[in-house]
């Protein structure tokens, strides 16, 4: 029997990026907050310090800092003639956990999303035609990247990115990514020093016409104080970014750029190790009444608020909805629904090269220490006769040389022995990848909904996710692959390698943790769970943060257009909905 | 000792003055008194963890035993609430607890005695404001025959110096103000003068460093090197302020101080203390000449530092401003006495948050991971490189501080 | 007189509480506000694993580990292998954590047969796998080989046995297939190769030192650079290198 809490103004669920960035705007408003989350507090000095962060097999191979599949996961089947499995071992994905969640151990690559992004399905029925969209789902997104643009420039600046602008007010700027959406303001620090394979992988871009820039980082070029007055040391280029924190206050976390400052107020209070359950709603159904959690003894607690907030990860938030019965579930079927529609990835490929006489020093890096291209990505190209629409990011970002996971050997060398070893020797430091990190385009099959058989550990059905790349986002993936050849073979290594993307999509080598959509955000309810505010339709106190909120991925990493979608929903929350609680936008 | 005699006469009769002789609502006393109590970080001891504010029961540890803090909430049974205003002058004063029994000098009285009656006045208006907490707290937990109050009689004779603190006219205004807030509510001493055999303050060596419940509290007196001679006027209100200056990040017990009472007291009265403490310029011996870089304690140091530290506190030592404070040229580091240091690295520490630098970055703790004999030849290194020059460190002594029960490498067999 | 009575915690910060444990929001949660805890001596470091013990082989099923090893990291011109980096000890420790019974992993029933793509199904844990895979193992080297173990056969031999198991043409007896049973025993070896020698392997940093990995260092500021140039420091491990010890 759930025991019943104080009321609160705010329920947050989850602390990580999300989290902490509402829980701070809305403090200041004047409000009580309380987040609730389900993993432990983490901290720079007792959970990953410069002792013992370094460890690869630790955080790396067992995954010390993320969620364990026997505390969440979903089933999964690549369409509707298969039966969903449990994924038991995480792989293609690694949600995070705890304070933080995956703002501790991303890579840090921090992207706006572009212009044409926002509203997709229009602009390219402009350009191309109806016929071009096909039978994919795509929408746009109900806002645009004007109103988002100094929510952009809000996160970057809370988050110390380092880079640099390549539209400045509308002019382009060199040594930047000219095709950029129109920035009001440059980056708060300047690009990081680069080391050897960007810079060879910058001159062959540039050789072969293409327009290489420094990726945009969240692993801090120098010393910085954010707006709030949080202090990040230079990053130090260590090789132990992704799936570790950062030792020395150098790659942008809540822990580092917000929490600090939030945890020192008296209206705030984080509750961790709490997992909450469901969003309760009142007899109407369209006004939740708060949450209901269970801590780590078993008990059950309802945590009334006035507003709720989902914080947790995309793919957990979609779950949550699901559960509390707040959308109508999509079924593919009929295509009528929307909670759980429109779920997407990302589409990668990546180059390998082998090089003589070079040395690369893998083990000198950072997570967002490189450089990219974009000549390729979304629709900055003219995809006229192609056969396929999106794009993909060109990027030279070799983010370690951890040897368990990170060790190159030229295709046909065999897994074990003295050929191994020698081929493993030879090629540690004198090899790298670039990479293709792709759209993904939706279609009615890829969706997420509940599964019929697989339990939690609380009884509840796991998620469901049905999942597998559409043809039209192989094909463009294919494209880019053949454009990242080019590039590498202006670099002249002894030995290209191409790994292009295939289908069937597997759960299982590690591709990216950037699954998007499924409480996807527009301007329609019947298509959308989200108005542009992030706000629900059927329930106007709940709000979801996240990529959940994307009806679509660009080929970007999600996290610079969370942090700005997170700004602007609480901007909109403080201005607009606390003076008049109810739906923000008229269906 | 008569006026005591007295106190505990009345005391016993059963004579109660009336507890609010001055009008305990006036808002400007009352403002007064909350300036100064935090002036004189009263909190810091008169609460315990977890406890109510100035509810007392924060146990001291002192070289004789341990005593608990009183309850100083306006509480009538267990509190200060019946106390008359005498009777609390007399105890922050004098010493002298309101039954008449001799109050030990962990109420640093010697120093609030410099404090004129009506600063302490207001203090206790300020204190009656508080809401009562009812906490009943014995304060005296020392052994026998510590526990025998009498034996201060002889204590206050050779310690307690009664000398009022009259302005110094040859002196600026502001020097007089810091002064009257060092020696007096700051109480500075009482970690920064090291202590006699009988934790008297030996007054020969006023502020240049002393141990305090096995944190050492550096020379802040002005001279250069280990004192803070070096430091400018603006560096040390920036560091009273906020604890964080690029040379100096706050640790310990002085965080605690930083949070609790510096940060919250007027730029002015930061200026005045600074103006005082570099007008001290006692004779001091010149600095030992650094270890040789060859030496083999030094060469296995900068290894440790280099794979250890350096991420943080660079190569050269210049650390990281206001995150990552310079070891190179530190007051902090070049102590004769490096107990704060060993600590530090052992157990680890926190930078003060306030909220003109909320970032509160710390230190992990490393006992995991280093042995004595690193822990030695680590801090050797530090206090003698980049043109540093100090004691070096031995493996005793970092044993001695640590303690049988701490992590140590030894007991995971990854000691080499 | 002791300056060292290291026994108080202190709280930083503010007066009032920063953990509470209990109350209103039960003894399971941990309510943090009004500031970010701290505590003295607050670390979690990794578990070494300690000596030389068994803790899940038993001597013969170690021996045979340590075989397989040898081959499939061997010693050669290049320098040690995986049993001389003590690759079947760190694999021992591996079996004895939360790995050897998947304890991370969702292991609820109903295990099904699923495709490729949906990842591994199996209900067999670690244990399992190694435990009946060896005894599966040195059945097939007896029946392939005259009746002998996989210890006793020459290196010729034991290659080609992991190199049928490799490819799925060893066929074990039981649930737990030789291709199964050698993709995990190929991968929790190179584990041990590459790993921070305090689980057990990499000892004396021999597998870092081949790839030339500088370990568990943290700052290449003075590196960054240098394009093209070699890194000229030895490796550190967690624990340490030899350099950290005082010599003379």
């Amino acid at each position: 029997m759930a025991r019943k809490l104080p009321s609160r103004d705010v329920v947050i669920i989850g602390l990580g990026w999300t989290g902490a960035i509402l829980a701070n705007e809305l403090t200041d408003a004047g409000l009580d907050v309380v987040a609730i989350e389900r993993g432990p507090w983490r901290d720079t000095a007792e959970s990953f310090n410069v002792g013992y962060a370094p460890d690869e097999l630790r955080f790396a191979v067992r995954l010390d800092l993320f969620l364990r599949p026997a505390q969440e996961t979903l089933t999964f089947r690549n369409n509707l003639n298969q039966t969903a499995l449990p994924i038991r071992q995480f792989g293609s994905f690694l949600p995070g956990d705890g304070v933080g969640g995956a703002g501790v151990h991303w890579n840090g690559q921090n992207w706006r999303y572009h212009p044409t992004d926002f509203r997709l399905r229009s602009h390219l029925i402009e350009r191309y035609g109806a016929s071009a969209i096909g039978d994919l789902t795509i929408q746009d997104w109900g806002v645009t990247y004007d109103e988002l643009e100094p929510f952009f420039d809000r996160f970057e600046k809370i988050a110390g990115i380092s880079g640099k602008a390549g539209n400045l007010k509308g002019a382009i700027q060199p040594g930047g990514n000219p095709f950029e959406g129109s920035r009001s303001d440059d980056y708060p620090l300047p690009p990081m020093q680069m080391t050897y394979a960007p810079t060879l992988f910058a001159e062959a871009a540039r050789s072969v016409g293409y327009h290489p820039f420094p990726t945009p980082s969240a692993n801090a070029s120098g010393a910085y104080t954010n707006p709030l007055g949080l202090t990040m040391g230079p990053c130090t280029f260590c090789g132990f970014c992704e799936r570790f924190g950062c030792a020395n206050y150098s790659k942008a976390s809540p822990q580092v750029n917000v929490l600090p400052v939030l945890m020192r107020k008296r209206n705030f209070e984080a509750r961790t190790e709490c997992e909450v359950l469901k969003i309760n709603l009142d007899g109407s159904g369209k006004r939740a009444t708060g949450v209901t959690y269970v801590d780590t003894a078993g008990q059950e607690w309802e945590q009334p608020g006035d507003l709720v907030i989902c914080c947790a990860f995309s793919l957990f938030n979609v779950r949550m909805l699901l559960l509390s019965g707040i959308g109508k579930p999509y079924d593919p079927s009929t295509n009528e629904g929307v909670v759980g529609r429109n779920y997407s990835y990302q589409t990668n490929s990546s180059v390998q090269m082998f090089f003589d006489n070079k040395t690369f020093n893998p083990f000198i890096a950072s997570g967002a220490l490189g450089q990219s291209a974009d000549d390729f990505n979304g629709d900055n190209f003219d995809h006229t006769g192609l056969g396929f629409i999106g794009g993909a990011g060109m990027n030279c970002i070799p983010t370690n040389g951890r040897p368990i996971l990170t060790r190159p050997v030229p295709p046909g060398t065999p897994n074990w022995g003295s050929a191994w070893k020698k081929a493993t020797k030879e090629s540690y430091n004198s090899a790298f990848s670039i990479t293709s990190q792709g759209s993904s385009y939706t279609t009615r099959g890829n969706y997420i909904d509940l599964d019929p058989t697989y339990k939690d550990r609380f009884g509840r059905p796991l998620m469901r996710m049905t999942f597998d790349f559409p043809e039209n986002d192989i094909r463009m993936s294919a494209f880019v692959n053949d454009k990242l050849a080019t590039v590498a073979k202006a670099m002249g290594p002894r030995q290209i390698v191409a790994n292009k993307t295939g289908t069937p999509y597997s759960v299982v080598p590690y591709q990216s943790t950037h699954n998007v959509g499924g409480a996807i955000m527009g301007a329609d309810p019947k298509t959308s769970v989200l108005n542009k505010y992030l706000q629900s339709w059927d329930v106007p106190n709940v709000f979801v943060m996240g990529a959940s909120a994307y009806p679509q991925n660009a080929g970007y990493n999600p996290t610079g257009t969370v942090g700005a979608l997170a700004y602007w929903a609480a901007h909109a929350i403080r201005t607009q909905y606390l003076k008049n609680p109810g739906p923000m936008v008229q269906a | 000792m008569r006026r005591a005699l007295v106190s505990a006469a009345f005391a016993a009769i059963g004579f109660a003055a009336p507890a609010n002789a001055v009008d305990q609502q006036a808002f400007e006393q009352v403002e007064r008194g909350r300036y100064l109590t935090i002036m004189g970080d009263c909190v810091a001891c008169h609460t315990a963890p977890g406890g109510k504010p100035y509810a007392g029961g924060l146990t001291i540890a002192t070289p004789f035993g341990n005593l608990l803090s009183p309850n100083i909430t306006p509480d009538v049974a267990t509190g200060i609430g019946a106390f008359s205003d005498d009777q609390f002058v007399n105890a922050v004063q004098n010493g002298i607890g309101s039954k008449g029994q001799r109050l030990y000098p962990a109420l640093p009285y010697p120093y609030y005695h410099k404090m004129p009656r009506a600063d302490l006045l207001a203090i206790r208006a300020y204190l009656n404001t508080l809401d009562p907490v009812s906490n009943a707290v014995e304060p005296n937990q020392l052994p026998f025959p510590f526990n025998i109050r009498m034996s201060l009689l002889f204590w206050n004779l050779l310690n307690f110096d009664r000398t009022p603190l009259v302005d110094d006219p040859n002196q600026s205004p502001q020097w007089n103000r810091g002064r009257y807030i060092v020696e007096g509510p700051g109480h500075c001493g009482a970690c920064h003068t090291p202590k006699t055999w009988l934790g008297g303050d030996n007054t020969s060596q006023a502020l240049k460093g002393g141990v305090l419940q096995g944190w050492f509290a550096p020379d802040i007196t002005g001279q250069a090197r280990k004192g803070i001679g070096d430091w400018s006027e603006d560096e040390l209100v920036a560091y009273l302020k906020t604890g964080v200056i690029a040379r100096s990040s706050a640790s310990g017990p002085m965080a605690e101080v930083v949070v609790n009472s510096t940060s919250k007291l007027s730029d002015a009265d930061l200026r005045a203390v600074a103006i005082y403490l570099k007008s001290l310029t006692p004779a001091s011996a010149p600095a030992p000449a650094a270890l040789a870089a060859s030496d083999p304690h030094m060469v296995a140091g900068k290894a440790i530092y280099k794979d250890s530290c350096a991420a943080c506190h660079r190569e050269d030592g210049e650390g990281i401003d206001n995150l990552f404070p310079r070891l190179r040229g530190s007051s902090v580091v070049q102590q004769d006495d490096p107990t704060t240091l060993i600590r530090v690295i052992l157990e680890g520490t926190r930078a003060a948050a306030t909220s003109e630098r909320p970032t509160g970055a710390a230190m992990p703790s490393f006992a995991w991971r280093f042995s004595d004999d690193q822990v030695a030849d680590l801090i050797t290194y530090i206090r003698n490189g980049w043109g540093n020059g100090a004691s070096s460190v031995s493996a005793s002594a970092v044993k001695d501080i640590r303690g049988a029960d701490r992590p140590n490498p030894a007991k995971t067999g990854q000691a080499p | 007189m002791s300056h060292y009575a290291l026994t108080r915690r202190y709280f930083l910060g503010s007066t009032t509480l920063a953990f509470l444990f209990g109350g209103a929001t039960g003894a399971g949660a941990k309510t943090i506000t009004g500031q970010q805890p701290w505590m003295a001596f607050a670390a979690n470091p990794p578990t070494p694993e300690l000596g030389n013990g068994l803790l899940f082989f038993i001597p013969s099923e170690f021996a045979t580990i340590d075989a397989i090893v040898a081959r499939l990291i061997p010693a050669d011109d290049l320098g040690p292998g995986a049993k001389e980096a003590g690759c079947a000890t760190f694999i021992d420790r591996r079996l004895a954590g939360s790995f050897g019974t998947f304890q991370r992993f969702y292991m609820q029933p109903p295990f099904a047969n699923g495709t490729p793509q949906q990842g591994p199904q199996s209900a067999n844990i670690p244990h399992v796998i190694y435990r009946t895979g060896l005894a599966a193992l040195d059945a097939y080297s007896r029946a392939t080989y005259a009746g002998k173990a996989f210890t006793a056969l020459e290196l010729a031999q034991q290659d080609a046995v992991l190199q049928a198991m490799e490819k799925g043409e060893a066929k074990f007896a039981g649930a737990v297939s030789a291709q199964q049973f050698f993709a995990m025993l190929l991968q929790n070896t190179r584990e041990g190769f590459f790993a921070d020698p305090l689980y057990g392997g990499n000892r004396d940093m021999i597998g870092w030192k081949l790839v030339g990995f500088p370990g568990a260092r943290y700052d290449y500021r003075d590196h960054v650079s240098k394009h093209n140039q070699p890194y000229p420091l030895p490796p550190v491990s967690i624990f340490g290198r030899p350099d950290w010890q005082m010599k003379g």
